[in-house]
């Protein structure tokens, strides 16, 4: 069970603000049924050009229906100026928090916000150029591409962590695909400047560290770095690893890997003794 | 408030004659049933009990039934034994709709170097016994099917998978966790090589459950340790928890005739209810071969968690297969190896029945559950005021 506050469950059961302006001045709908949650956000303003009323529309769960039903709450009275500055954390705050495996409904508010005025204002709702890849959860081609370009994402399923694109219906994750193959085809603007022996041994130090052997931690193994003699590193298994029959295979496809990516393509590793 | 408790498959109540054989255990006899003394030893007397009646209740022999701490403690120990006996083999047969129990072990034996099958379901959820054939190679060690699926109720038919599996010299094992009280189960008219229970789903406490290891079934042991369970399953045994599982098993073998004829008439009554006075509602699952306590009902355009919660409100407690509840992006795992649309599994309820149940119960959830859709409903942009479908984004 979720620990939602009171203040969420107060607005959950009992939400303000639900429903549809007739012909209103700004209208803006976010999410799909595939992914669980969408909204639908209506205002009207006043003669003042402040939010005069907002009313909404919500399909998901009860912290979904509450942030709608905070957002609404939050913007009436506001200019649109002052509306765009509400961020989805303001939300969250105004419910007295949410948990965090449920920030995303707080963001399908704001965006839903976002949308609706622009809506009104008639510019774009998307960045110039800028294609909507995962339907389910709203996600362009540009936002994956920065994602995967800037934390060096090689998997569908990386990007789905990242983004949240390609988590609902999946039926996106072969143009998620696409674009990962496409930014890693682009060519590394900077050169990267060649390691001294001393850098690639830290870098080698900081992977295995950082990278690695947590993931081996989590299954009971561990691994230790022994040498490195120009490209080739040698480690020593420890732990369930130093059992583990298919070790080699980790070595090889995982630790291997790692630093092929993260310190030279020409990295060996190899395990002391064999 | 009353609770009103329809959610027996998570976990169910502890029967009261269950408790009350558990009590002396957890005070006055508390001797380790090990000792070579009569205080320690009048408990290992009670537990040789208990065995004998968990095997009365599945048609086996007190000697196959092997005491775990729950059902995935035992789905473990069997498909890591079946692994530890037979080296040589490589691959592992489950299903898409298997509990995690299984799921998420073998994702992990495929990654310590294993292959693994997941057999695909219909949009019933019923499995293709050819696709099992087919599936069997020399290399593969054992299968691994649940009975009675925890979400749908839906039955496999695991004593013709088994012989399938046999035929080809296969191990087989099944998760009997869900059906185990709730439909009749008899070791002797099928060849399954190792099959799981868990006490808790069937009213006897949490922390106990129950391998069957059939006589002249080579098995290698999970928790490494002292001779309790003739080695097959080191550690000081749950004394009570046994002891209250055997007399679950007791109860359960005089319940079995209420369970396929009582309970079963309040769970399609229940259904058949809820499905003529909430419109856009089905059921998820194949309703021939189902366990008799167990409906999965989705509804429309609207979120499972939204409402669990308003039903909590009335104390009623059900599950959903809905994203949402589990914190994850996507729905259910069983309802999307069975094809249902997203917009019906996001607003899935399980109901889940026991021998507790009353027709009051029932009752009382089929008059409130459709004001709860409605609410719900009216709340979302999916839904128009005419109350019919509308446009699907």
């Amino acid at each position: 069970m979720w620990e939602y506050t009171d203040k969420v469950k107060e607005h959950f059961l009992h939400p303000r603000n639900v429903g549809e302006i007739e012909n209103p001045d700004g209208i803006a709908e976010v999410g799909s049924l595939a992914c669980g949650d969408a909204l639908k956000l209506t205002f009207k303003l006043d003669e003042n050009k402040r939010i005069a009323d907002a009313k909404f529309k919500t399909f998901g769960c009860a912290s979904a229906i509450a942030s709608s039903s905070a957002l609404t709450e939050i913007i009436k009275g506001m200019t649109l100026e002052e509306a765009l500055k509400v961020s989805n954390r303001d939300i969250a705050k105004y419910l007295g928090g949410l948990p965090d495996e449920k920030m995303h409904c707080s963001v399908m508010g704001k965006q839903a916000l976002e949308k609706a005025i622009e809506n009104y204002r008639g510019t774009p709702a998307l960045e110039a150029g800028a294609k909507i890849i995962c339907e389910c959860f709203g996600v362009t081609d540009k936002e994956i591409e920065t994602a995967v370009r800037e934390n060096n994402l090689s998997s569908v399923e990386e990007v789905t962590n990242y983004t949240k694109a390609g988590g609902g219906c999946g039926g996106c994750h072969d143009a998620i695909a696409r674009i990962i193959d496409r930014v890693k085809a682009e060519p590394k603007v900077q050169v990267e400047p060649r390691l001294t022996n001393l850098q690639k041994i830290r870098l080698i130090e900081e992977t295995i560290d950082n990278e690695i052997r947590p993931s081996l931690r989590h299954d009971g193994g561990d691994l230790e770095l022994i040498d490195v003699v120009g490209s080739r590193v040698i480690v020593a298994t420890r732990g369930a690893c130093a059992t583990c029959k298919a070790s080699g295979i980790t070595l090889k496809n995982f630790v291997e890997q790692k630093l092929k990516e993260r310190v030279s393509p020409e990295i060996i590793v190899e395990e002391e003794g064999k | 408030m009353k609770t009103i408790y329809m959610d027996n498959n998570a976990t169910a109540k502890v029967a009261d004659e269950v408790l009350q054989a558990m009590l002396p255990y957890f005070s006055d006899f508390y001797g380790n049933p090990s000792s070579m003394h009569t205080f320690g030893g009048q408990v290992g007397r009670k537990i040789q009990q208990a065995r004998g009646q968990v095997a009365q209740l599945l048609g086996a022999q007190p000697e196959e039934i092997v005491f775990t701490s729950c059902g995935t403690e035992s789905d473990n120990a069997a498909i890591r034994s079946a692994l530890a006996v037979q080296p040589d083999k490589r691959h592992i047969i489950i299903s898409r709709v298997e509990h995690p129990a299984v799921r998420v072990l073998c994702d992990h034996l495929s990654r310590e170097g294993y292959r693994v099958t997941q057999l695909p379901v219909d949009k019933g959820g019923i499995l293709d016994l050819e696709l099992l054939e087919k599936s069997l190679t020399p290399d593969t060690a054992v299968v691994s099917l649940m009975w009675g699926n925890n979400e749908t109720g839906v039955i496999f038919p695991v004593e013709e998978a088994a012989r399938l599996a046999h035929d080809r010299d296969v191990m087989f094992h099944t998760d009997a966790v869900q059906a185990t009280g709730k439909i009749p189960i008899n070791m002797k008219n099928n060849v399954i090589d190792m099959l799981s229970i868990s006490g808790h789903k069937m009213h006897a406490p949490k922390g106990v459950g129950v391998l069957y290891v059939r006589r002249g079934t080579k098995f290698a042991p999970f928790l490494i340790g002292g001779h309790q369970e003739k080695g097959r399953r080191g550690g000081t045994e749950n004394t009570p928890g046994i002891i209250g599982l055997g007399k679950a098993c007791e109860l359960a073998a005089q319940n079995l005739v209420e369970e396929s004829t009582r309970v079963k008439r309040l769970r399609d009554k229940l259904e058949k209810e809820l499905l003529t006075k909430i419109p856009q509602s089905r059921v998820n699952g194949d309703t021939e071969n189902r366990l008799p306590n167990t409906t999965n009902i989705s509804f429309e355009y609207v979120e499972g968690e939204a409402i669990l919660l308003l039903m909590n409100e009335l104390g009623i407690c059900a599950s959903s297969g809905s994203a949402c509840t589990s914190g994850a992006l996507q729905p259910s795992h069983v309802l999307r190896a069975m094809g249902v649309p997203f917009t019906m599994a996001h607003g899935s309820i399980r109901f889940s029945l026991s021998i507790y149940n009353t027709e009051e119960e029932v009752d009382f959830v089929i008059e409130k559950m459709p004001p709860i859709i409605e609410r719900l409903r009216e709340m979302s942009p999916f839904w128009n005021q005419e109350g019919q479908s509308c446009a699907v984004q």
